[in-house]
């Protein structure tokens, strides 16, 4: 054997090591996910609650946190089992059951004010996350029930404790397979 | 005939037909669905107090809802919700005053100046409707038969469900009104020709609409006599064996050229230029061994069906269900009170013995009794499975879409499943899945607005607060 047949198989392969690398390399910024298309796509099977029990401010914040691998798919009760189910489905994950340290899945309700013990504080008002109360200081308040989403977070503001979370009017069944 | 699947049933027609079309009499109380078959509902342009009269406009058209007039004259009581053939929803109760008043005098309507848009105008304005069940406004669809070109209108009048024969009667009586709907339907379509197709378990309505296209002599149309075979009423089916041509199942018969209408709906529009009333009234069929005298009655829309019950007789004992429609399309229905749409055809008052209860239900053993007798060309089995396990993709891939909810499916079924109450409880979650989409839409654009705001007014507060600070430093600066 001689030293030149062993100095050309290193050099071939260094040479290989070199241009799959670069290729690697290449492949890695350019296939890269978007992280701002990922975070939407997440938002996008979150239900819109605002609520806050994920212990973000909010569904955006959530998605975010799951987009940078910060916090896992099973904390979104009002989405429930549905949610964990198709987020597990974008994200390649393993579903599993929300946890309950973060709430329980309950049926949707909304949020309605008893206008008789409303004092008109407006405290509720920067409360809700979508708006989703009218009212102004000293005047009654009151929940446009169709935009509520029930996240609950008008509760603890209220000084008079007047806002309770009630059924929503009933879809009317004829509506459900038109 | 160029049909897939189907069924030949036991026909339960012959009872009704042995008497002529009854009237049943105005109630004193009429209930109006703003929905009237179709699953949307009329806009209400009356209040509580206001006067009606015969032919007054209630409801205004939206969407697929036709416009809605009031049937008799009186005082509207209240616009509440209440039970419906197809479930409950809001509807508008009138007080009859039993006199009849007409809104604008009755003056025949001159169709053959009219050209073919204005001719779709006053049938929108009349509130023409499928009345064959699906309620769905005329004028829109021939508008959409003269947009893209269809040159065949087909008149439905093969009547296909086992107990419903309310077309029958109504073609053996009034014959001359449909062969006049269907020459005023051509020119507000802009087609060439018009079939009109009868099943032949009908052979006196046959005779009945021959002798009167003999009197109107109309080179244009003819009758077509097919084998009786359910679901042939359908569209789809329809259009298939008359033209041999396939609906695709994303669109519609006009896209092969052919726009349906149901004969019902044909002899309406024929009574509408006559007497140029809009539709208030149509034939229903009342039958099953639940009423004395099963009959064909005349009754005004919004009548209450206890009314029609009585008007037949009666019930022949306590044991009786309600349906809407006939035995597989059919719906139960709550009561006495459900009031009549322009969708409805038939009550069935079924006893144990016209609807023996379905055996319990058991696996699938997949036979494939199911696909071969839809008639849509489909694979039920697949469907159920996908239905069961909620699978999306499988419900999209297997074309639920596509289900016209006939029930063959149902009844062929060895293992008694009920399958098509399955895909349709399925599409109604596809359909609150939807909805939830886009209130949870909805919601996220609030927030975002919600958040711009704060960020916008922590800004502007910061602004404020570093200004003064500027302004104070300055005075600071100013006294040493």
């Amino acid at each position: 054997m001689n030293g030149v047949t062993i100095l050309t198989a290193i050099a071939a392969a260094a040479a290989l090591a070199a241009a799959l690398g670069a290729v690697l390399g290449w492949v890695a910024t350019r296939l890269r996910r978007d992280p701002d298309a990922l975070v939407e796509q997440i938002d996008a099977l979150l239900p819109q609650t605002q609520c806050g029990q994920c212990r973000y401010p909010g569904c955006r914040p959530y998605a975010d946190a799951i987009a940078r691998g910060e916090a896992g798919i099973d904390r979104c009760p009002p989405g429930g089992e549905a949610t964990v189910r198709a987020l597990a489905a974008l994200l390649d994950r393993e579903p599993r059951p929300v946890d309950p340290q973060y709430g329980v899945t309950k049926p949707p309700l909304v949020a309605l004010i008893d206008e008789d013990r409303c004092i008109g504080c407006a405290l509720c008002l920067p409360a809700c996350p979508v708006d989703a109360i009218v009212g102004a200081p000293r005047l009654m308040h009151t929940v446009l029930a169709s935009q509520c989403t029930g996240c609950e977070l008008c509760l603890a503001p209220c000084p008079v404790d007047c806002i309770g979370m009630v059924e929503p009017a009933a879809q009317h069944p004829a509506r459900a397979w038109a | 005939m160029n049909v897939r699947g189907g069924l030949q049933l036991k026909s339960h027609k012959s009872r009704p037909l042995e008497r002529p079309i009854r009237v049943v009499p105005a109630p004193a109380t009429l209930v109006l669905a703003l929905d009237q078959g179709s699953g949307e509902d009329a806009v209400a342009v009356v209040r509580p107090g206001d006067p009606v009269h015969v032919g007054t406009l209630v409801g205004s058209a939206a969407g697929a809802a036709a416009a809605l007039h009031s049937p008799v004259s009186g005082t509207v009581r209240e616009i509440t919700v209440r039970p419906t053939p197809r479930g409950v929803g809001p509807c508008i109760v009138i007080d009859n005053d039993g006199r009849d008043e007409p809104a604008t005098p009755v003056l025949p309507l001159d169709w053959h100046a009219l050209d073919g848009t204005t001719l779709l105008e006053r049938i929108a304005t009349a509130g023409a409707a499928g009345l064959g069940g699906a309620a769905f406004p005329t004028a829109a669809k021939l508008a959409l038969a003269r947009t893209t070109g269809a040159e065949l209108l087909l008149l439905n009048g093969a009547e296909c469900e086992p107990w419903i024969c309310c077309d029958d009667a109504l073609m053996r009586e009034h014959a001359a009104d449909v062969v006049l709907g269907a020459q005023v339907m051509l020119t507000a379509a802009g087609a060439r020709h018009c079939v009109i197709a009868i099943e032949d378990d009908k052979p006196l309505a046959v005779a009945a609409v021959e002798s009167a296209l003999g009197t109107a002599s109309d080179a244009r149309i003819a009758i077509r006599v097919l084998r009786a075979l359910f679901p042939l009423g359908a569209e789809g089916p329809l259009v298939a064996a008359v033209t041999g041509r396939e609906v695709p199942h994303d669109g519609l018969p006009p896209h092969v050229g052919v726009v349906c209408q149901n004969v019902g709906t044909a002899a309406a529009i024929g009574r509408f230029v006559r007497d140029g009333q809009p539709v208030t009234r149509r034939v229903v069929t009342v039958t099953g061994s639940g009423v004395r005298e099963p009959a064909n009655v005349e009754a005004r829309i919004g009548t209450p069906i206890g009314d029609l019950v009585a008007a037949c007789g009666g019930y022949t004992g306590t044991d009786v269900r309600p349906i809407a429609g006939g035995s597989l399309t059919g719906r139960l229905v709550a009561g006495d009170e459900v009031p009549v749409t322009k969708g409805l055809n038939c009550v069935l008052l079924a006893t144990v013995a016209d609807l023996p209860a379905r055996g319990p239900e058991m696996p699938c053993i997949r036979c494939g009794d199911c696909a071969s007798a839809c008639p849509a060309g489909l694979l039920p089995q697949q469907l159920y499975v996908a239905a069961r396990t909620d699978d999306a993709d499988g419900l999209e891939r297997f074309g639920l879409g596509a289900c016209i909810e006939c029930g063959c499916c149902d009844y062929v079924c060895p293992s008694a499943i009920p399958l098509t109450a399955r895909f349709r409880a399925a599409r109604e979650r596809q359909h609150l899945q939807a909805l939830e989409r886009r209130r949870a839409l909805e919601a996220k654009v609030r927030y975002e607005r919600h958040q711009h705001r704060l960020a916008e007014q922590a800004e502007a507060e910061r602004r404020a607060f570093d200004e003064a600070r500027r302004r104070a430093g300055g005075q600071d600066s100013g006294q040493p």
